[in-house]
């Protein structure tokens, strides 16, 4: 689903990928740990195109991520394409960015009719569903901050689903709530598990990551550190940066 | 009920001790400013109503009379029709300014530069002889033929002078304006749109700019009223608004005072409308804000007011609860 060579990326001459090389299969959900400023999130937005990457080559479904190769030569993509490449791939935001102006249901409806070309009756009821999913079937007519923060994801998660996305992209989807909503969160993530989504979930909850991901990457100054089966990277990690980081976090 | 065991629940025991009663802080410097208040305010009603110069009747006579509601009817055109110029040439110039086409930033940067940087009663003057600059003015292919042609002096009207004026020097201040408010609005906001795979102009028309005009609309507001005042400049050009228009009369009746009144009395009572229909439009932009919109300047006077008459309730009936 995802592959990735030798990714790198830098801002200015700040390098924060160095060569990050893996491969999600489809329905596989891979957590990626690693400390603040490792790169993982950046890796993330790369995955969509929200940040260009600077060599190497990223692809999802098959397709080269915002570039388009002909012979040797990469050709950019039109935006028209890049908008094309990325509803297929939702995305979860640490600070949820829901559309403060509209309410639950409209987020949820504004993508699939603006973009997708869904009748708004359909979209309707589509989000209707979701919202249920997700546990907040009658606060479809709440705005955003009339939501608490465990609510927003939720919806922010419902969001992303009604593109019908192949792919979900978490970033950090816990951190910015309070401990006590964190698990309702995790809990509508792990229903999508479960139901076989192809998920990339960087996190720091490592209770998670043990119990659902079906790979684990630790990520460390813009490089795969270890990566491997859960059990493995978290029970016998084989690297000091490893070992460090894992005896802090759990 | 299953016990899981330990202690019960605390809950609150007994009736609440009694409400705090106290003799209000005497205000003695309240009480000398509201008479000093009071007695100037009197002074100057007084003067106002007593001193004949102020023609109070010939204010009635010309209040509503037939060229006086033309020219207001005029006046509000002008500020319309040049709002809306301005707006859409302020939006189009924000977007421009935070294009990544570094040509275009600098051609509306120069706009705004060119046409801020000069009086509006100059560029005023400016439209109403642009037949000196350009006396046939004609749409074509640039450097290739044109198609129409016009006499500068038959298109370019007092009317569509002003509008020239008025509109294009608006546009470069409603541009500052609406950059404003499309900063204002988080980053994520536009990154969540993309994800969705929403295009930039997308974007921009259905998430950025609804969410703009919370930040858009009070400077907007304050912009059109600015903007009723200074139709009046137009005067210049001989185009009958409501200033020119009282002109004309009281250059032949000389009764300038009463008309100048006239005029100012329909300027307050647009500026009032207008300042009403803003508290509307921010409350309807307000919305999915936990703040929401303040209260107007009558709102809280009102508001004061009530809660005055409360206080004294509460004087005469102890037992209420107090603010």
């Amino acid at each position: 689903m995802v592959k990735s060579e030798a990714v790198w990326k830098s801002f200015g001459r700040n390098e924060v990928l160095k060569g990050i090389t893996l491969d999600v299969d489809p329905g596989e959900v891979m957590c990626m740990l690693g400390p603040s400023g490792s790169g993982k999130s950046t890796f993330l937005r790369c995955i969509n195109h929200l940040e260009q990457i600077n060599a190497g080559r990223l692809w999802v479904g098959g397709e080269l991520v915002g570039y388009r190769q002909k012979g040797d030569v990469l050709h950019e993509l039109p935006e028209r394409e890049v908008a094309r490449q990325r509803r297929e791939i939702g995305m979860v935001f640490q600070r949820f960015n829901l559309f403060a102006h509209m309410t639950a249901e409209q987020n949820i409806v504004e993508a699939p009719i603006r973009v997708g070309g869904v009748k708004a009756s359909e979209a309707r009821q589509h989000a209707q569903q979701l919202m249920d999913r997700v546990g907040l079937g009658d606060r479809l007519d709440a705005y955003p901050a009339q939501l608490s923060g465990g609510q927003q994801q939720r919806v922010a998660i419902a969001r992303a689903l009604a593109m019908k996305p192949k792919l979900m992209l978490f970033d950090e989807p816990t951190s910015a709530l309070d401990p006590e909503l964190v698990g309702e969160v995790l809990d509508v993530m792990r229903g999508l598990a479960a139901d076989g989504m192809t998920m990339i979930v960087v996190t720091h909850e490592v209770g998670f990551a043990k119990e659902v991901a079906d790979t684990v990457v630790f990520i460390d100054d813009g490089v795969v550190v270890e990566a491997g089966d859960p059990s493995a990277v978290f029970g016998n990690p084989q690297h000091k940066r490893t070992q460090a980081f894992i005896s802090k976090v759990l | 009920m299953t016990e899981i065991g330990g202690a019960p629940d605390p809950a609150p025991t007994g009736q609440p001790p009694a409400e705090i009663k106290a003799v209000p802080v005497r205000r003695p410097g309240r009480l000398v400013a509201g008479l000093l208040v009071i007695i100037l305010g009197a002074a100057l009603g007084k003067s106002v109503a007593t001193n004949p110069r102020f023609g109070w009747g010939t204010v009635g006579d010309y209040l509503f009379s037939g060229p006086v509601l033309d020219g207001l009817v005029k006046t509000i055109e002008l500020t319309a029709l040049s709002m809306v110029i301005g707006i859409l040439i302020g939006v189009i110039l924000a977007v421009m300014r935070l294009s990544p086409n570094p040509l275009v930033v600098a051609a509306s940067g120069f706009y705004i530069w060119l046409f801020r940087g000069t009086p509006v009663l100059v560029q005023l003057l400016f439209w109403a002889f642009i037949a000196a600059l350009y006396p046939v003015i004609a749409l074509g292919v640039p450097f290739g033929p044109s198609l129409f042609s016009f006499e500068a002096n038959s298109l370019i009207t007092p009317f569509v002078a002003a509008l020239l004026g008025l509109g294009l020097n608006e546009g470069a201040y409603m541009s500052e304006i609406v950059r404003a408010g499309l900063l204002s609005v988080d980053e994520g906001q536009e990154e969540a749109a993309k994800a969705l795979g929403m295009r930039r102009m997308q974007t921009v028309r259905r998430i950025i700019l609804p969410q703009a005009m919370r930040v858009i609309i009070p400077p907007t507001g304050n912009e059109t009223i600015g903007m009723l005042k200074t139709t009046s400049l137009v005067s210049v050009l001989a185009f009958t608004e409501l200033l020119y228009t009282v002109q004309l009369i009281y250059a032949t009746n000389y009764k300038q005072i009463p008309l100048l009144i006239v005029a100012s009395i329909w300027y307050l009572v647009l500026t009032t409308i207008l300042s009403i229909a803003q508290y509307f439009i921010e409350r309807h932009y307000g919305r999915g804000t936990a703040r929401g919109t303040p209260p107007t300047l009558l709102a809280r006077i009102w508001q004061s007011f009530t809660t005055w008459r409360h206080t004294r309730v509460e004087v005469a009936d102890p037992t209420r609860h107090g603010l």
